[in-house]
């Protein structure tokens, strides 16, 4: 999906500030415009303010400067029972003395709608994420994966324009949570609802996002596709949250064009393509993913040293750890095909890579 | 699971559930050790005081075993026909026997209850019984009247009695006549049913009043975060460190009528130095001490209840669209019942049988159920009515006990 701009925004965060206790801001001028029927994910580490700017947008904290304004309107003074927007909670906050009906119409009750339409709601929902056996249950009753639909369809069932999700899928086990990941990514292509999603599973916003917002440090540290994302880091953080990732620290020597030759402390140069590296004698962190590194004869450009220092067996794939420029924790994938056997602990080869795939970032 | 038929046997060819009681056996036998001694010590200190206590509100044995002869004499007598010379035989018997073994007094004391004045007639007559003469109902209406009225052998049938229901009818203002029927007790006499009333009302009111006052604190105190309330809450617990004895006579300094806060009102023109309220000594000041003292009892199990609900189910009703007083009402209300049941429960069952402070605050309106149990049981000396009261009390928390499990669910409550 392409950038959107302040005035097509659906939801926009305009110079946002939060602060707790006056001292500390725990987001910092955030601005980030959010399309209509996007799925937007807010990622990042815990403490990075990515809550935060969920709660605030959902009424439950106030921000303290800055505008948020939904379809057009600034809805700081608005509060939350009024703002319309539909949220799944971290532990679902399914209504425990309700049954999975009295949950679902509880939203359509206090919209004063009469009883055959919440009826007719309620089953329409219940049945959009197959749940509709089990009208009568309590959520006690329930399974995790379950109580999590109910969840979902709880927020929907009002059709609401956004919903948010605060690390909705964080209480399930591994296979569950890819399964509702697939479930919610759907619901969210048939309905066209936006979604704005917060979680600090890099695996779960790359799946399901339109774009996802890196948060670090109350910054949005970059707002991209999960595909830039992975493959076109923008700074050293990034590149190190999302996904594995190979970090040497050196200093810039020249920058030519779009390539950096950096010098290595252990005296080597390399080539890199210069992404956010500064000038000539600024230190600069490189970044390469090990999936990219390549071994032995093959390894051509900046070819180096190697030496293996333990392997991994995986299945389909081997990872070996190397001591690479000095580096004891660089990694290189290795896909399980034939001549594997020659890779034992302590033998030297040779690594290298495209410098291309080799990004020269900040100093981390 | 190979064979369906068959009960299921362990590897060694046990049945299986054997096995499995076996293995129950010890955790249980090693649980009943650990909670052996406190058992043995409630069963030595409370169960069988309270059971050989209340007993005595339904038993009484004294007259039937002092004076066997004038008990069994009355006991077919249809408390209508005249008096026998047998019944009269037996009496001077009795009274003779009686006062050589020097029970006359106990028996005097029983037969007082039933007819007031008794008491002389039966020690004075023991005293010349020995003396008298056949015919010897002739020679007790000599030395009293009395013994030729019906009411005196009445009082006489209804003492001998070993298992008697009086003391239980006086309890609840009733008289428990000679022919085994029940009539209303005098008018000046009925005075239990009116405590008992007056008890259920304070309790009431003092349960209303601790959850009117706890609900909010408790809901501020699990709202906060765990430094400020652990602070708060010691606030709350002050004052069960601080002697109940301390606490009451503190309300007394500060209620009566040359009190702090009379002298505020007369400061602050509420009243006038001459029309000073009058807050102790009577039901106010019963009410005001109460609510104080027990408010920790609704607080505690409040917020121990509220704590565990998240904030996230009223952010989520209100994300919905709901009202913030909705969102209260139908969402975080409901939840913290169990909070209330236990809470009500608990200052409930404390008030109905407060003693020390209706004792000393309570002036002649305030006065309590327990007090009067603890006037038989100091002043009158009759334990019996004293346990049959209790029994009436234990009846009656019981009664409330039922119809708490009935509405709310004894599951559904909690104490933390």
């Amino acid at each position: 999906m392409n950038a959107v701009s302040k005035e097509d925004g659906f939801v926009v965060f305009d110079h946002v500030q939060k602060s707790y206790d006056g001292e500390v801001l725990v987001v910092k001028d955030l601005n980030l415009y959010i399309g209509k029927g996007e799925f937007l994910t807010m990622l990042g580490p815990s403490g990075s303010g990515k809550t935060t700017c969920l709660m605030m947008l959902a009424g439950f904290e106030t921000a303290t400067h800055g505008d948020i304004l939904l379809g057009g309107k600034p809805i700081n003074n608005i509060p939350p029972h009024k703002r319309g927007i539909g949220m799944v909670f971290q532990n679902y906050a399914l209504f425990p003395h309700m049954t999975v009906g009295e949950n679902l119409s509880f939203p359509l009750e206090v919209r004063k709608m009469d009883k055959s339409e919440r009826e007719e709601k309620v089953r329409r929902a219940l049945d959009m994420v197959e749940m509709g056996d089990f009208i009568n249950r309590r959520p006690a009753q329930l399974s995790g994966g379950q109580q999590q639909r109910i969840a979902l369809a709880r927020s929907l069932v009002f059709e609401p324009d956004l919903v948010l999700m605060d690390e909705p899928l964080g209480a399930l086990d591994k296979q569950l949570r890819e399964h509702m990941q697939f479930e919610i990514k759907h619901l969210h292509e048939r309905l066209g609802v936006t979604v704005v999603y917060v979680t600090h599973d890099q695996s779960e916003a790359l799946t399901m996002s339109d774009r996802v917002a890196v948060f670090d440090d109350g910054v949005i540290q970059q707002l991209a596709s999960p595909e830039d994302l992975y493959e076109r880091p923008e700074n050293a953080f990034v590149a190190q949250f999302i996904g594995e990732n190979n970090r040497l620290v050196g200093t810039v020597k020249e920058v030519r064009d779009d390539t950096a030759v950096v010098v290595l402390p252990s005296g080597a140069e390399t080539t890199a393509k210069a992404v956010n590296c500064g000038k000539a004698g600024d230190a600069t962190t490189l970044s390469i993913r090990p999936e990219r590194v390549t071994l032995g004869k093959s390894a051509g450009e900046n070819a180096t040293d190697a030496e293996v220092l333990e392997l991994i067996y995986l299945g389909d794939h081997i990872r070996c750890r190397m001591r690479v420029h000095g580096d004891e924790e660089f990694i290189v994938k290795v896909p399980n095909s034939a001549g594997i056997h020659e890779l034992q602990v302590g033998s030297k080869t040779k690594v290298g890579w495209a410098t291309e795939d080799c990004r020269a970032l900040d100093r981390a | 699971m190979t064979d369906a038929s068959g009960p299921i046997v362990t590897a060694d060819g046990i049945p299986l559930k054997r096995k499995l009681a076996r293995a129950l056996f010890r955790s249980r036998a090693r649980a009943f050790g650990l909670a052996f001694p406190l058992i043995a010590f409630i069963i030595a200190a409370f169960i069988i005081p309270l059971i050989s206590l209340l007993w005595q509100g339904v038993h009484d044995p004294r007259y039937a075993t002092y004076m066997p002869r004038s008990a069994a004499a009355v006991a077919n007598w249809d408390t209508v026909s005249p008096i026998t010379e047998k019944m009269a035989a037996a009496m001077v018997a009795d009274l003779v026997e009686a006062r050589k073994s020097r029970m006359i007094g106990r028996v005097a004391t029983r037969v007082n209850r039933e007819l007031p004045g008794s008491r002389s007639l039966f020690t004075s007559s023991a005293r010349v019984a020995k003396k008298m003469k056949p015919p010897y109902l002739e020679a007790l209406v000599k030395k009293s009247k009395k013994w030729g009225q019906l009411a005196t052998w009445r009082a006489v049938k209804i003492s001998a009695k070993v298992y008697t229901p009086a003391y239980l009818a006086n309890a609840v203002d009733l008289k428990y006549n000679a022919d085994g029927s029940f009539s209303l007790q005098d008018t000046k006499h009925r005075i239990n049913l009116k405590l008992l009333g007056r008890t259920l009302q304070i309790s009431l009111i003092v349960t209303l009043a601790c959850l009117l006052l706890g609900y909010p604190v408790a809901y501020m105190l699990s709202t906060l975060p765990t430094r400020t309330s652990n602070l708060l809450l010691i606030l709350v617990l002050l004052p069960f460190w601080t002697s109940l004895l301390v606490r009451t006579t503190a309300w007394i300094a500060m209620l009566q009528s040359q009190g702090v806060i009379n002298d505020l009102f007369v400061l602050f023109g509420v009243t006038t130095d001459a029309e000073r309220f009058s807050m102790i000594y009577n039901k106010t000041g019963v009410l005001i001490a109460m609510t104080h003292i027990l408010l920790p009892f609704m607080i505690l199990p409040l917020y121990s209840v509220m704590k565990t609900i998240p904030p996230s189910y009223v952010r989520a009703a209100k994300s919905m669209g709901a009202h913030p007083s909705t969102a209260f009402w139908r969402v975080y209300f409901p939840q913290s019942v169990p909070g209330i049941g236990a809470g009500a429960l608990l200052v409930f069952i404390l008030a109905i049988g407060y003693y020390i402070t209706p004792a000393l605050v309570g002036g002649q309106d305030g006065q309590m159920i327990s007090n009067i149990i603890d006037f038989h049981m100091r002043k009158s000396l009759n334990w019996n009515l004293a346990a049959a009261l209790g029994l009436v009390l234990l009846v009656v928390v019981m009664f409330f006990f039922w119809i708490y499990d009935r509405v709310v669910g004894i599951d559904n409550m909690k104490l933390g």
